[in-house]
């Protein structure tokens, strides 16, 4: 179900100016993969290819393939709003519509695929709020509006909101930097369940986030300022926070620059 | 766990959803144009506005229709809406274009020196000949006059509303109404000093008077333009003049205003173009009159008033009773064309300073 | 009234910027004083002028109304310089809400489509000189719209309204063969109005939209939205309020249009649905049409209809003032 995500010699344009250069992973289903590196590397890029959403950005391109499943999403048939159904994202701040309540939020996905039964949009949206783990403090208050929660609700709102419309693959954009520690447990803990059902790349600045939530990590640097980010190592977690192979990974988790 | 529900929900098995290809579009309505055009030429279907109809009906129905069966309902609603936007934006080019082309085309053909430079003193109405001149001359001495009030009392409310005013309750008051006086219609503010300056204190009509109504008209304007423009200025510069032990008012003449300058003189001469171009005020408390006339001040019993090219326009309008090609509306049009050049380049004048000021920091 | 004029006036700005006026204390010295003093007073200008319009007005009408021989506020004809003066606004109230109502109805669904066109569709290069060409309607004066309108479009309406007389089953426009359809009507009328008020509704509009947050555009495309759902999910209920007090102000000039009006609607005191039926009269374009001619008395009774017409339109720019301050403190 959940699906594999195959990069291969991806590069990120910003109209002429090359922001991530030759990028090459490989994700398998039903993981989780950190993409961890200083600010301005280039991991937020590339994730954002994943699933379309950079080329929202006028004027932004990528060169490169990003197979999923086998199929490339950049293909000249595909349509990227079935990209972003498939691959679904949640955001570094949090953010519901805030003129929707708690269950138009959860259900706006769904209502634009056209889906109206009351029932059928019912057992969604219980079913996407308890995935998100969020039904039993929402559950009475449904109607109300989606900003008047807590900045940790919100984020499980969004991605009871991402999760709704039955992605295969789920990205996280720091999901938690904007949050309370106890909120980031409750978002990490989330993500140990949902990647029994979903394939998952979080970017995130938080080493110690990567290594408690993540199976796989990858490493980005920016080589000088000018120059395009690159993936500088990608291997198991538990081997890159113990024993780099990559000189600069270990200066970066040792904390000697980042 | 929940497969009957993944099943009935129209999860794309594959991304490639089934696209139009970016060719089709433009060849559909190219095919339209072509198929239209031998339809109106083989029926009695005639008339450019009728064809352009006919076609863009035609596209519209077509590209949803193929839309919907290709690529589903969404994509041909997001397809119709985007239609609806072009279309939308063309609405609005279409009149301006008409609007100007109509203007220059009628125009031209009485524009010369002569046009420009003589009043229509002694010229019968009904013949051609004449000119703009004297009419050309109110224009400017009247705006000049406006701005004259208008501008150094905007620039003070409006240094009030942000230097001192602030959020007290009478500053908000003061900024509340300024915006509701922008939309006071010109109409009333020429009744209202019909009122005042004729009926109840007497005076006669005059190109001052005139010149009042439009000032009203012009106020709000620069008061709310300047007031953006302070705004702007960077609270560091205030302090580090405060920290020099300079008066607040001297920081205000000497260094806030200088800064905000270029913007405040943008302002001021956008509100020109808009008053240049109001008529209602002038018929109530200026009138007609054929001569030259360069004093704004003096009034009717002089038998010498100041025309403007606003009232021009609308008395040569009237002169034409209705015939499109008499000399009187000829006249007219050539008014409108140097007004809408006087008012364009104004504009212009205006968005160049901006320009400039912007590029000098 | 183009560029900074129109946003200038209006528009919401993003955060409150700082207020400097507490800034290096009090006027204690005298040059303080007297410029804080002259500026206060060319603040108070604005308040004394907008009383002085309504008492000035006001002044003028009591004796219009008491010389009146008929009900001012439901008879029709406008006849003050007769023996016994009968003159009232039913005609000028009607024709006057006829036409702006139609620029409504014409403006709003096509500025909202502009303002969307420059800030979700349009290159973004090229958007900000869209914006000066919308704007740039707004700086035609209205007596040249008038000529257009008489002397180009009402000519060519022809079509369009025998098009709306037979396959339009809506009564309001038929119309009868009595009236030979020059097109002097509130319909067209109304088209005019509508083509001078876009820029205004479009300009504030594109404002109110250029500031519905990246966050929200983007939660929309990332459950897979195209980009009309996109607009309908997170642009549009975020720039509800704001279209709502542009399309109001639209209103609020619409209603006070003189010249275009006094030159296009072919004048007669009467109250008729059929708006593509040449005849009608508004408050401002009677005041520009009986004017020049208008005794004392006659005078007085134009200035009763301009107060009623400061009053709609005050009531009308008041709650959109409102409106736009309430979201401006939301």
């Amino acid at each position: 179900m959940a699906k594999r995500i195959d990069v291969s010699g991806l590069n990120c344009y910003y109209g002429k100016f090359l922001a991530v250069a030759d990028v090459s992973v490989e994700i398998e289903p039903r993981t989780v993969t950190a993409f961890i590196g200083p600010s301005g590397c280039g991991k937020s890029t590339v994730l954002r290819t994943l699933n379309r959403m950079h080329e929202v950005i006028p004027g932004a391109r990528v060169e490169g393939k990003v197979m999923l499943d086998g199929e490339d999403i950049y293909g000249s048939a595909v349509d990227p709003v079935n990209v972003r159904r498939t691959i679904g994202m949640v955001f570094q701040r949090p953010n519901p519509f805030p003129t929707m309540s708690i269950y138009d939020n959860v259900a706006a996905g769904l209502r634009l695929s056209g889906v109206r039964g009351r029932g059928q949009l019912d057992e969604v949206v219980e079913k996407s709020l308890r995935g998100a783990n969020l039904w039993n403090e929402v559950k009475d208050r449904l109607k109300k509006p989606g900003a008047g929660l807590s900045g940790g609700q919100q984020q499980r709102l969004c991605i009871a909101r991402a999760i709704a419309v039955e992605p295969q693959v789920l990205l996280m954009d720091e999901p938690c930097s904007a949050l309370d520690p106890i909120s980031t447990l409750a978002i990490e803990d989330l993500i140990g369940k949902l990647k029994e059902r979903y394939t998952i790349v979080i970017v995130t600045h938080n080493m110690q986030q990567a290594a408690r939530v993540s199976d796989r990590t990858a490493f980005f640097n920016l080589p000088a300022f000018g120059e395009p980010g690159q993936l500088v190592e990608y291997d198991d977690t538990t081997k890159i926070f113990s024993n780099p192979g990559n000189p600069k990974t270990e200066e970066y988790i040792t904390g000697r620059f980042g | 766990m929940a497969t009957t529900l993944e099943t009935s929900r129209q999860q794309p098995q594959t991304l490639a959803g089934r696209r139009l290809p970016t060719w089709s579009l433009p060849a559909l309505a190219a095919g339209i144009v072509l198929l239209s055009l031998g339809l109106f030429a083989v029926t009695g279907l005639a008339g450019v506005a009728d064809f352009v109809v006919f076609v863009l009906l035609a596209y519209l129905v077509l590209q949803t229709a193929i839309s919907f069966s290709v690529e589903g309902r969404r994509q041909a609603v997001n397809r119709l809406f985007s239609a609806f936007v072009y279309g939308c934006f063309g609405l609005a080019a279409l009149p301006l274009v008409l609007v100007l082309w109509y203007t220059v085309k009628k125009g031209l053909g009485v524009m010369s020196v002569k046009f420009l430079t003589v009043s229509m003193f002694r010229v019968n109405p009904d013949k051609p000949g004449g000119g703009i001149y004297h009419a050309i001359i109110g224009t400017v001495e009247q705006a000049l006059l406006a701005t004259l009030i208008a501008a150094p009392l905007g620039v003070l409310a409006a240094v009030y509303l942000v230097e001192y005013g602030g959020r007290r309750p009478f500053a908000r008051a003061v900024s509340f109404f300024v915006d509701v006086m922008t939309g006071v219609p010109s109409i009333v503010a020429g009744l209202f000093i019909y009122a005042f300056w004729i009926l109840a204190l007497g005076f006669q009509k005059s190109g001052f008077a005139g010149a009042l109504a439009l000032f009203i008209l012009m106020l709000p304007v620069v008061i709310r333009s300047t007031e953006e423009m302070l705004k702007l200025v960077p609270n560091e510069l205030r302090e580090a003049s405060y920290a020099l032990g300079v008066p607040k008012w001297r920081t205000i003449l000497r260094i806030v205003l200088p800064t905000a300058m270029a913007g405040i003189v943008t302002g001021i001469t956008l509100g020109v173009a808009r008053i240049m171009g109001e008529t209602a005020p002038l018929l109530l408390l200026v009138g007609t009159n054929s001569r030259i006339q360069t004093n704004p001040f003096a009034g009717q019993d002089a038998q010498r008033l100041q025309e403007a090219l606003p009232t021009y326009i609308f008395e040569q309008f009237r002169d034409a009773v209705g015939n499109p090609d008499s000399p009187a509306a000829q006249r007219a049009w050539g008014a409108a064309l140097t007004l809408i050049i006087l008012i364009m380049l104004l504009t212009g004048l205006a968005r160049l300073i901006a320009r400039f000021a912007r590029v000098r920091g | 009234m183009s560029g900074p004029t129109i946003s200038a006036a209006t528009t919401p700005s993003p955060e409150p910027l700082p207020d400097v006026s507490d800034i290096s204390g009090s006027a204690v010295r005298p040059g303080d004083r007297v410029f804080r003093g002259v500026s206060i007073t060319a603040g108070a200008l604005v308040l004394i002028v907008m009383v002085a319009i309504a008492a000035f007005l006001i002044y003028r009408t009591i004796p219009a109304l008491q010389k009146d021989t008929g009900n001012f506020f439901t008879t029709k004809v406008w006849l003050p310089e007769e023996a016994r003066p009968l003159f009232g606004i039913a005609a000028l109230l009607f024709h006057t809400l006829v036409t702006a109502i139609l620029a409504m109805i014409f403006a709003v669904p096509v500025a909202l489509g502009i303002a969307l066109f420059i800030t979700y569709y349009a290159p973004r290069r090229i958007s900000q000189g869209l914006g000066y060409l919308v704007d740039l309607l707004a700086a035609v004066p209205s007596v040249i719209y008038g000529l257009w309108g008489i002397f180009f479009l009402a000519p060519h309406m022809g079509g369009l309204t025998l098009f709306l007389d037979r396959w339009v089953p809506i009564p309001l426009f038929n119309y009868r063969l009595t009236n030979a359809p020059n097109n002097l009507s509130d319909f067209t009328a109304g088209i005019v109005l509508a083509i001078m008020i876009l820029p205004i509704i479009s300009s504030i509009s594109r404002e109110v939209f250029r500031q519905v947050p990246r966050d929200q555009v983007e939660a929309a495309l990332a459950i897979g939205a195209t980009r009309w759902e996109m607009i309908r999910t997170a642009v549009l209920p975020f720039g509800r309020s704001g279209v709502v007090s542009a399309s109001i102000l639209g209103l609020g000039r619409a209603l006070g249009e003189t010249l275009a009006v006094a030159i296009i609607l072919a004048p007669a005191y009467t109250i008729s649905f059929h708006v593509t039926e040449a005849g009608g009269i508004t408050f401002a374009s009677n005041i520009a049409l009986k004017y020049s001619e208008a005794s004392d008395i006659g005078i007085d009774a134009l200035l009763a209809s301009g107060l009623c017409l400061f009053v709609i339109t005050l009531l009308v720019n008041f709650s959109a003032q409102l409106l736009i301050r309430r979201r401006k403190e939301a």
